[in-house]
């Protein structure tokens, strides 16, 4: 057993048996990062501030919410959004936070492709973030299924059927995930459990990993340039703090990141009080209705576009594209040949390629949720390839990458 | 170095704010038929020329006209003959009290409910007279003197019966227009009236039936049941129910739904009573948004103060 001292402060106690200085400095103070970064290094704070709104909003939902076909939207439009107290407040912030929190990942990822953050030992780094955004689908369309709404009831038909898995005609696995022939009470309780325990488990164990995968490659910068953390960190230390390549995380770059979440949060507010609707669908105000199908199917903004890479295509096609959607961000560390980790702007090619994916999924956005008529169905079959066709590309526009 | 930073802002903004634009109001506006409001003017139909004198529209609706007959005038002494179950199952609907017609509709499309209904409640479609699909109102065929006279003189005096247009409450109009065919349960509101408060389940149970068969008659009149109106405020958007209310052909061709020709005070009183059902918050929300806008503001400005004097030591 450790030796213990007879304690001169509390903190001393708490020192002795839990290193609380230590675990500090780890943590914060002498965790270091690079000073040349920009605000949208931010987003992974603003992801954990959007996560915690969204735990804490949930809390209070689920502490009134009814899991039962005959109940769940009485318990969700009157209960909630009427009887109880600020009811309607933690709904707002629930369904906001949960369509923003896309938004901020989107941005998040697409910062970590711009600047090669997936490359030279952050490979786990991007793939933990990848599994976080699959968890995070999940927990989305989980979540989506329990006011039981029409849209609820359609969107959970529609996806559900995906398990089918067209022309292999598992009708025997869509019926066993759904429960029942049709989404109904076992569906929607399943999806509760899934929506309050198992996922958001998933999820907080992958931050964890998510945040461990950092550790060692450290947070990368916006000029692709090695530091020698080591020596920059000594630096700092000895005082040359305007010198040093290196900060602190707490408090020199937390303050940053609360900077930036402030902003981002006068954002928020705004869209929970006086902006609400592109999150919570008007469709879905009407009660689930098994008999009468909605003129208009579509699924909240974030999983259009994946939506869109399904839809163009006959059903076996389709399904075989939007698996390859579904995977092909995952391997993007080994796709991108090159062995450059520095920003697009100085990668040749590959800056084209990335703007040319942006463009690409936000027409695949547009196109997923106009009706699949005339023109956008054209303009959605040609994204869909495009999409297709660019990360096919990939390795050989990076393969001979000049090494800058 | 250049701060690149205001750049990657306006990128970032451009990016969501097309992508926002995109998928909601420009999707929407391909998805969803834009029409445009009358303002209530009802135009087809033709306007009331003649000045209505209101006591011998009294003695023509109690007389000849024969209006008393299915409807009640609770406020000129006249009761209902049936009560709401029976009326349901033999007219479809139960047949409005007319105590405060005058109010809630137009009077103009009241002289052509009287004259024509199945035309001035656009239900034609429905109703054809030359198929013998007769419109369960009977239409009034003149009393022998000057028809159109004897017309304006009928919506004078449910004009004089009738609340003044200030006195009609959200609640009372959307009672008056709406609540025979549809329910509102979150305002307690069935199509028998407001459910009373019961002390035993027994009576709670019994009201209950009498509803599930005043509902069964009209959904066999209307095709299928009309829908419960509690959230209806949230699922349509104002300026769509506004429209319906105004013509129901005009969004949904071919409903059973006739045009009730509801004044446009009326209308908008409507929908009043339909957003207290279904967005009971909305003043709270945008106090409450207000008072956490000026809190939020006040934690950046003390964020970015902090982050300047951290800072500073680093360049």
């Amino acid at each position: 057993m450790a030796h213990f001292t007879k304690a001169t402060s509390v903190k001393d106690w708490l020192n002795q048996r839990l290193a609380v200085e230590k675990v500090e400095k780890v943590m914060a103070s002498e965790y270091w990062i690079p000073k040349n970064i920009n605000f949208l290094w931010a987003m992974g704070m603003i992801l954990a501030i959007t996560f915690a709104l969204l735990l804490v909003s949930g809390i209070f939902l689920l502490m009134y919410y009814q899991p039962d076909v005959k109940d769940a939207f009485y318990s969700v439009n009157y209960t909630i959004m009427r009887d109880v107290d600020f009811g309607w407040l933690w709904r707002n912030i629930h369904g906001v936070a949960a369509s923003v929190v896309f938004l901020i990942i989107y941005i998040h990822m697409f910062t970590g492709i711009y600047y090669g953050s997936y490359k030279k030992g952050r490979e786990m780094i991007w793939i933990s973030g990848m599994l976080l955004f699959v968890t995070f689908s999940a927990e989305a369309f989980s979540g989506y299924m329990l006011p039981w709404g029409q849209m609820s009831y359609w969107a959970g038909m529609v996806i559900t059927n995906i398990f089918s898995l067209g022309g292999l005609h598992f009708d025997g696995l869509v019926e066993w995930i759904r429960g029942d022939y049709v989404p109904a009470q076992a569906f929607l309780t399943r999806f509760f459990m899934l929506h309050i325990l198992l996922l958001p488990l998933a999820i907080l164990g992958l931050i964890g990993l998510h945040f461990a995968a950092l550790r060692i490659p450290h947070v990368n910068n916006q000029d692709g340039e090695e530091i020698d953390f080591e020596a920059e960190s000594k630096k700092y230390l000895a005082g040359d703090k305007v010198g040093s390549k290196v900060m602190r995380f707490g408090n020199d770059f937390l303050s940053k990141d609360l900077m930036v979440v402030g902003i981002y949060l006068v954002f928020f507010f705004y869209l929970v009080f006086f902006n609400y609707g592109f999150a919570l669908d008007p469709v879905n105000f009407d009660p689930a209705d098994g008999l009468k199908t909605p003129a208009h199917i579509y699924p909240e903004w974030y999983f259009l576009w994946s939506y869109e890479i399904l839809r163009p295509f006959s059903v076996n096609i389709g399904l075989m594209a939007f698996g390859f959607a579904q995977v092909i961000f995952m391997l993007l560390p080994w796709l991108d040949r090159s062995p450059n980790a520095v920003p697009a702007s100085r990668r040749g090619a590959f800056k084209f390629w990335y703007w040319l994916l942006l463009i690409d999924m936000i027409v695949l956005t547009a196109m997923g949720k106009l009706p699949p008529e005339g023109v956008f169905s054209t303009i959605g079959l040609v994204a869909a390839l495009g999409f297709i066709i660019l990360w096919i590309a990939l390795p050989f526009i990076t393969m001979n990458e000049k090494k800058v | 170095m250049k701060n690149k930073e205001p750049l990657i802002l306006v990128v970032v903004v451009a990016f969501t704010l097309l992508t926002y634009w995109l998928v909601e109001p420009y999707a929407h506006s391909v998805m969803h038929k834009h029409v445009e409001s009358q303002n209530f003017a009802y135009a087809d139909l033709a306007p009331v020329t003649k000045t209505g004198d209101a006591a011998n529209g009294k003695a023509l609706v109690m007389g000849a006209g024969a209006c008393t007959g299915c409807h009640a005038i609770t406020k000129d002494g006249v009761a209902a003959g049936m009560d709401a179950v029976s009326a349901a199952q033999s007219y479809g609907v139960n047949p409005p009290d007319l105590s405060n017609a005058g109010a809630v509709y137009d009077a103009k499309f009241l002289a052509e409910l009287i004259k024509n209904p199945a035309h001035a409640l656009k239900v034609e479609h429905k109703f054809d007279a030359a198929k013998g699909q007769m419109h369960p109102m009977v239409p009034f065929f003149g009393a022998g003197g000057d028809m159109e006279q004897e017309v304006a003189d009928m919506v004078a005096y449910l004009q004089s019966i009738a609340v003044k247009a200030d006195e009609l409450t959200p609640k009372m109009a959307f009672e008056e227009a709406c609540g025979r065919c549809h329910s509102m349960k979150y305002e307690n509101w069935t199509q028998l009236g407001t459910k009373p408060e019961f002390k035993f389940e027994k009576e709670s149970l019994a009201y209950d039936i009498q509803v599930l068969e005043y509902q069964e008659a009209l959904a066999k009149y209307m095709g299928k049941l009309p829908p419960d109106l509690s959230m209806y405020f949230r699922s349509r958007n104002e300026h769509f129910l506004s429209t319906f209310i105004e013509n129901p052909q005009s969004q949904l061709a071919g409903t059973a739904m006739p045009r009730t020709g509801v004044t446009a005070d009326a209308a908008h009183k409507v929908i009043e009573h339909m957003a207290d059902a279904g967005d009971t918050k909305r003043a709270e929300r945008e106090s409450v948004g207000k008072m956490v806008m000026i809190y939020i503001v006040i934690f950046a400005i003390f964020a970015l103060l902090w982050k300047k004097q951290v800072w500073r030591d680093l360049h």
